[in-house]
C-alpha cells in the first residue's frame, strides 16, 4: 500500500476545499444577480404593498382621503357594525356583510354552474383521439386570452333588455316583455361563469385524460349501468381535477369586479366593486384595505382547504 | 341456474364505453356560449346599423370613425407603450430568474424565490391594486416623482410570472449535457450561454414573451387603479365608454383588441409545438 | 476489506503519465442520502493508451471520468494531466475532450459546424477550422452529411460526429463515455474495431468507459475494474482474464468455477493447493500475501478438460447439463464436494460425443491455469 506523506496531502486538501468553495461562493453569486431583477420587482411591486394595505387598515381615514396615522380598529369594526356618531353606540349593520355573503354564495354557486357545465365538456375532450386534443384544448382556452372586460361587455350584449336572448325570445313569440336579466344576480352569475369557465375545464381535462378507461370497462362487466359507473368509478377518479377546478373558479370569482361591475350595474355589489369604492370615491383607505385583507383571509383559507384535502388524496392512495 | 333464483336483467354493454349522455351535448353548448358572445360582438362591429341584433348591410364606417377617435388613438398608443416596456422587463427578468432556478441542485431559499416569482398570479387582481396603489402614492408624495413608469413598474411585476412559466418549461427540456459538451470544447461560461443556451431557449422566451404582452395589453383592474391622468390604456378606455353608454365604436376597437389577443396567443402555441420537435 | 491490486507497479524515472488520478474521492449527497462514489482512488495511465475503466453501474467509473473532464471537483485528491495539476481547473481550460452517451451533439448546427466547434471555440482562423473539419469528416467518413442538421442522423452516425467533434481539437487525452450503449451489436462491433483504429492512428491517449467487459478486452492496453468506488485491479486484458486477483473480478470478466482449497505450501510465485483428497493443484499468487489455511481458487471454464471416470486424476462428479452453443460445448457438473463445476470444451473435440446427462466423469485440471483469489 503505497503511503503518501501527510503535508503534501494536507495541503493539496487544503487548497481543493477552497477551490471547491471558492467554485460554489461564484455560483450563488451569479444565481443571486440572476435573481435579483425579478425578486426585487415583486417584492417591491406585489409583496410590500401588501404589507402598507395590513397597516393601512389598522389606521384612521384622513380627512381629505388617505390616511392618518394613529393606531385605530375603526375599519373592522366598521365592517360589522355601524356607529352612531351622536349618541357612539354601535349597532349591528349588515349591509357590508351581505356584500361578503353575496360574494361567497355567488362564487360558489358559480363554481357549481361551472363544475356542471366543465365536467361534461371535459370529458368530451379527452375522449377525442389523441391527435385533436390539443386543437379543442386551444379551442377551450382561447377566449380566456381575450380581454376580460371585452368578453363580459360581449355578455352584456347579450343579456340585456335589447340583447339578442330576450330579441330572440321575443321574436319567438315565447314571451312578450324582455326578461330582466341585466342587472341582477342572475346576470352576475352566468357572467362568472362565463369567465372562468375554461379554468374549470384544463384541471378537469388534466385528470380525465389519465383515465384508465379499463376501469369503465371492468365496471360495464359488472352490469354496472351508465349512471352508476359515472358516479362510482369516473367521478371519484377525477376527484382531484375536480378539486382543483373548483379552486380556480371559485378564487378569482370571490375576488371579481369586472363582471359585477358591468353585469350587475352598481347595485348588485361584490367584494371587488366594494374595494374599489371605499378606495376610489369613499376614500376611506382604511376601510378599503380592511376589506382587502379580509378577502385575502378567505382565499388563504380556500386554499389551505384545498391543500388538506389533495394531501388527504395523496395519504388514501399510498 | 338454480330454482327460484330470479333472472337478473342483464343490459348489454353500451357500444362506445367512453359516451355518457348528453355529455356531448353539453360540451358543444359550453363551445358555443364561450364563442356565442364574442361572435356576436365581431359580427356587429361590421354592422352598418347602431343596433347590435339588428343587421342591416356590412360596413367599416364604426372602424374608421374608431381610428379617427382621438382618444382611441392616444389610449392605443399608451396601451402598446406600457406592453412594450413591461414585456421587455417581464421577459428579462423572467429568463434571468428561469435560469436561476432550474436544472439546479435544490439550494435554500429555492422554494421562496419560486413562490416570490408566482404570487403575482395568487392574489387577486383587486388587492394587488390597491395595495399597489397605495404604496405609489405613498413614493410620490415622498419624491415628487410621476409618470407612466410606475404604470410599466406595476405591469412588469405582475406580467413575470407568465413569462417565467413557458421559459421554465422550455429549459427542463434541455439537458445539461449539451452546455457540458460546449465547455468541454474550450466555451467559457459567457459563450457557452450566448452559442448554445440563448439559441435553444430562444423559442421558451418568444412565448413568454409573447403571453406577458397580451397579459398587460389585457388588464383592467390594476391600470384602472394605478394609472393617472393622461396615462389611459385602452381597456380603460373601453371601460369608460361602456360607462358612458354604448356605442358601436366600442364594438370595433374590442373587435380589433380580441384579435391582436388571438394573434399572438395562436403565434403563442404555433412556436411551442415547433419547439416540442 | 478488498484492497487494490496493481500487476504492473509504477518506477521511478518512467515517463509521465498521460492521466493521474492520486487518492481521489468523491461524495455526493449529505446524511443519510450521502454516496460515496469513488473511494481514495488512484491510478496512473499511460501516454498513448487505451485505458478502459471497466465495471457496473454505480461503480464510479463515470465519475471518475467527469473528474478527468472537468465537470466536478473531487473532494479529496489531485488529478494530474501529463504533470499538471488540473484538479480545480474548469473544463474548457483542460486540454481534454468528451464523448458523451448521448452524444450532446447541438442540434441547432449542422454536423460540420459542431465538428468545428470546438476549433471555433480556440480561436482558430476559418480557414484552418474548414480544413481540420474536413479532415475529421473523412476520418469518420461522414463526408456527405457535412451541412445535416444533428436530428436528421441516426445513431450511429451521430455517435461518429460526436468522435469527430471531441478529436478535431486534438486534445491530448480523449474521454469516452459508453459511447456504444446505444448502438445494436453489428454496429457496436464495427465501431469498436473504428475506434481502436483511430487511437493507433491518432496517438491520442484514449479513457474509455463500459460495463460491457467483452468489449473492454477486445479493445483495450490495459483494464481497470471497478466495483462500488474502488479500483479493484489493473492490468492487461489477457492479465486481468487469466489472473483475476479478486473474487468480484473473475466474475464480472467471463465465466469463472470458484472451488474452496487449503493451501499445503507455499513458494514465492505460487501456492500448492489441495481441493480435494488426492487433488493438488499449483495455483498462481503473484501479487497476493500469502496466507494461512482455506483459500478461494478461481480456474476458467476452457482451462479444464472433461474425462472418462477412471482414465486420468481429476474431480469427480455428475454431469448436470451439457449445453452446446456452437463453437463450444459447456459441461455442467456437479462435484461431489457439492460445488458447480463448468467446462468449455470447444467443438472438434472427440470426448464431447462421449458424454450424457447423469453420468459420471472426472473433471482434468490443467496446470498453471489456477489462481488464487482475494474474497
Amino acid at each position: 500500500m503505497s503511503v503518501i506523506s501527510e503535508t503534501p496531502a494536507d495541503h493539496a486538501t487544503t487548497q481543493l476545499r477552497a477551490a471547491a468553495s471558492a467554485v460554489r461562493r461564484r455560483e450563488r453569486r451569479t444565481r443571486g444577480i440572476l435573481l435579483a431583477p425579478a425578486l426585487t420587482t415583486i417584492l417591491l411591486v406585489s409583496i410590500l404593498p401588501l404589507s402598507i394595505t395590513l397597516i393601512y387598515s389598522f389606521l384612521k381615514p384622513g380627512s381629505y382621503g388617505g390616511v392618518e396615522w394613529s393606531f385605530s380598529t375603526e375599519a373592522y369594526v366598521q365592517f360589522l357594525f355601524e356607529r352612531d356618531i351622536f349618541e357612539d353606540t354601535l349597532a349591528f349593520h349588515t349591509a357590508y356583510l351581505q356584500i361578503f355573503g353575496r360574494s361567497i354564495l355567488l362564487a360558489l354557486v358559480a363554481t357549481l354552474g361551472a363544475l356542471l357545465l366543465g365536467f361534461p365538456t371535459a370529458y368530451f375532450i379527452a375522449t377525442k383521439p389523441r391527435e385533436q386534443r390539443n386543437l379543442w384544448l386551444f379551442l377551450i382556452t382561447l377566449p380566456f386570452w381575450t380581454n376580460l372586460l371585452i368578453r363580459t361587455y360581449a355578455m352584456l350584449l347579450i343579456v340585456r333588455d335589447e340583447g339578442v336572448i330576450n330579441i330572440a325570445l321575443m321574436k319567438l313569440g315565447l314571451i312578450s316583455e324582455p326578461l330582466a336579466i341585466l342587472y341582477t344576480d342572475k346576470a352576475v352569475f352566468i357572467g362568472l361563469i362565463y369567465s372562468y369557465l375554461p379554468f374549470m375545464v384544463l384541471p378537469l381535462y388534466a385528470s380525465l385524460e389519465k383515465l384508465d378507461f379499463r376501469l369503465v370497462e371492468a365496471a360495464y362487466d359488472l352490469y354496472a349501468s351508465r349512471l352508476k359507473v359515472l358516479r362510482r368509478v369516473i367521478i371519484p377518479l377525477a376527484k382531484p381535477g375536480i378539486v382543483a377546478g373548483c379552486i380556480l373558479v371559485f378564487i378569482p370569482g370571490l375576488g371579481a369586479y369586472i363582471t359585477p361591475e358591468l353585469l350587475g350595474g352598481g347595485k348588485k355589489l361584490m367584494i371587488g366593486n366594494m374595494i374599489a369604492i371605499q378606495v376610489g370615491s369613499s376614500r376611506n383607505w382604511p376601510f378599503g384595505s380592511a376589506a382587502a385583507l379580509i378577502l385575502m383571509s378567505l382565499v388563504m383559507v380556500s386554499l389551505l382547504i384545498y391543500a388538506r384535502s389533495s394531501g388527504r388524496e395523496g395519504h388514501s392512495d399510498g | 341456474m338454480a330454482d327460484g333464483a330470479p333472472m337478473k336483467m342483464v343490459r348489454a354493454r353500451p357500444r362506445d364505453l367512453k359516451t355518457q349522455p348528453g355529455f356531448n351535448q353539453v360540451a358543444w353548448f359550453c363551445i358555443a356560449a364561450l364563442y356565442a358572445p364574442i361572435a356576436v360582438l365581431v359580427i356587429f362591429s361590421f354592422n352598418d346599423n347602431r343596433s347590435v341584433v339588428l343587421w342591416t348591410e356590412f360596413s367599416l364606417r364604426w372602424y374608421i370613425s374608431a381610428f379617427g377617435n382621438v382618444g382611441i388613438q392616444s389610449a392605443a398608443i399608451i396601451s402598446f407603450e406600457v406592453a412594450l416596456v413591461a414585456t421587455i422587463g417581464a421577459t428579462i427578468f423572467a429568463t434571468m430568474a428561469a435560469l436561476a432556478t432550474t436544472r439546479t441542485r435544490p439550494f435554500r431559499g429555492l422554494t421562496l424565490a419560486y413562490g416570490i416569482i408566482n404570487q403575482p398570479l395568487m392574489v387577486p387582481e383587486i388587492v394587488t391594486a390597491i395595495a399597489t396603489l397605495s404604496l405609489f402614492s405613498i413614493v410620490k408624495q415622498a419624491t415628487g416623482i410621476t409618470g407612466i413608469g410606475y404604470l410599466m413598474l406595476a405591469h412588469t411585476a405582475f406580467c413575470i410570472p407568465f413569462a417565467y412559466m413557458p421559459i421554465r418549461a422550455r429549459l427542463e427540456d434541455m439537458t445539461l449535457s449539451l452546455e457540458q459538451a460546449a465547455a468541454d470544447l474550450y466555451a467559457p461560461p459567457m459563450k457557452v450561454f450566448r452559442r448554445v443556451t440563448l439559441p435553444l431557449l430562444m423559442p421558451g422566451i418568444m412565448a413568454g414573451a409573447m403571453l406577458a404582452f397580451v397579459v398587460s395589453l389585457d388588464d383592467v383592474i390594476i391600470t384602472l387603479m394605478v394609472a393617472g391622468p393622461g396615462e389611459t390604456t385602452l381597456p380603460i378606455y373601453i371601460l369608460g365608454a361602456i360607462r358612458r353608454g354604448i356605442t358601436p365604436e366600442i364594438n370595433a376597437v374590442s373587435t380589433i383588441l380580441v384579435m391582436i389577443s388571438v394573434l399572438f396567443v395562436a403565434q403563442f402555441f404555433l412556436v411551442q409545438r415547433q419547439a416540442r420537435r | 476489506m478488498m484492497e487494490r491490486i496493481d500487476l504492473q507497479p509504477v518506477s521511478e524515472g518512467a515517463v509521465r503519465p498521460a492521466v493521474a488520478a492520486e487518492n481521489v474521492t468523491k461524495i455526493f449527497g449529505e446524511g443519510p442520502d450521502r454516496v460515496t462514489a469513488l473511494d481514495r482512488v488512484s491510478v496512473q495511465i499511460r501516454q498513448n493508451e487505451f485505458f478502459t475503466l471497466l465495471g457496473p453501474s454505480g461503480c464510479g467509473k463515470t465519475t471518475l471520468l467527469r473528474l478527468i473532464a472537468g465537470f466536478e471537483i473531487p473532494d479529496l485528491g489531485l488529478i494530474h494531466l501529463d504533470g499538471q495539476d488540473i484538479t480545480a481547473l474548469p473544463p474548457h481550460r483542460r486540454p481534454v475532450n468528451t464523448v458523451f452517451q448521448s452524444y450532446a451533439l447541438f442540434p441547432h448546427m449542422t454536423v460540420a459546424e459542431n465538428i468545428g466547434f470546438g476549433l471555433e471555440m480556440l480561436g482558430q482562423p476559418q480557414l484552418e477550422v474548414d480544413g481540420t473539419v474536413a479532415r475529421m469528416l473523412s476520418m469518420v467518413r461522414m463526408e456527405a452529411m457535412a451541412g445535416r442538421r444533428t436530428d436528421q442522423l441516426s445513431g450511429g452516425q451521430q455517435q461518429r460526429v460526436a468522435l469527430a467533434r471531441a478529436l478535431a481539437p486534438n486534445p491530448k487525452v480523449l474521454l469516452l463515455d459508453e459511447p456504444l450503449a446505444a448502438l445494436d451489436l453489428k454496429l457496436r462491433k464495427e465501431m469498436q474495431i473504428e475506434l481502436k483504429r483511430l487511437q493507433n492512428e491518432t496517438g491520442i491517449t484514449f479513457v474509455f468507459v463500459t460495463h460491457d467487459q467483452e468489449e473492454a478486452l477486445t479493445m483495450s492496453d490495459r483494464v481497470a475494474v471497478m466495483s462500488e468506488g474502488r479500483i479493484l485491479q489493473i492490468g492487461s486484458p489477457r492479465e486481468i482474464y487469466n489472473h483475476p486477483a479478486h473474487r468480484f473480478v473473475a466474475d464480472f470478466i467471463g465465466d469463472i468455477n470458484i472451488l474452496p482449497g487449503q493451501i499445503l505450501s507455499v513458494s514465492a510465485e505460487a501456492m500448492s493447493v489441495a481441493l480435494a483428497p488426492n487433488v493438488t493443484i499449483e495455483a498462481s499468487c503473484t501479487g497476493i500475501d500469502p496466507r494461512e489455511g482455506a483459500v478461494s481458487v478461481a480456474i476458467r471454464p476452457e482451462s479444464a478438460n472433461i474425462a472418462q471416470m477412471g482414465s486420468q486424476p481429476g474431480l469427480e462428479g455428475v454431469i448436470e447439463n451439457i449445453v452446446y452453443f456452437g463453437t463450444a460445448t459447456n459441461f455442467h457438473i456437479r462435484l461431489d464436494g457439492g460445488e458447480a463445476f463448468t467446462v468449455r470444451t470447444p467443438s472438434g473435440t472427440d470426448t464431447t460425443l462421449d458424454f450424457s446427462i447423469g453420468d459420471r466423469a472426472v473433471v482434468v485440471l490443467r496446470a498453471g491455469q489456477a489462481r488464487i483469489l482475494i474474497d
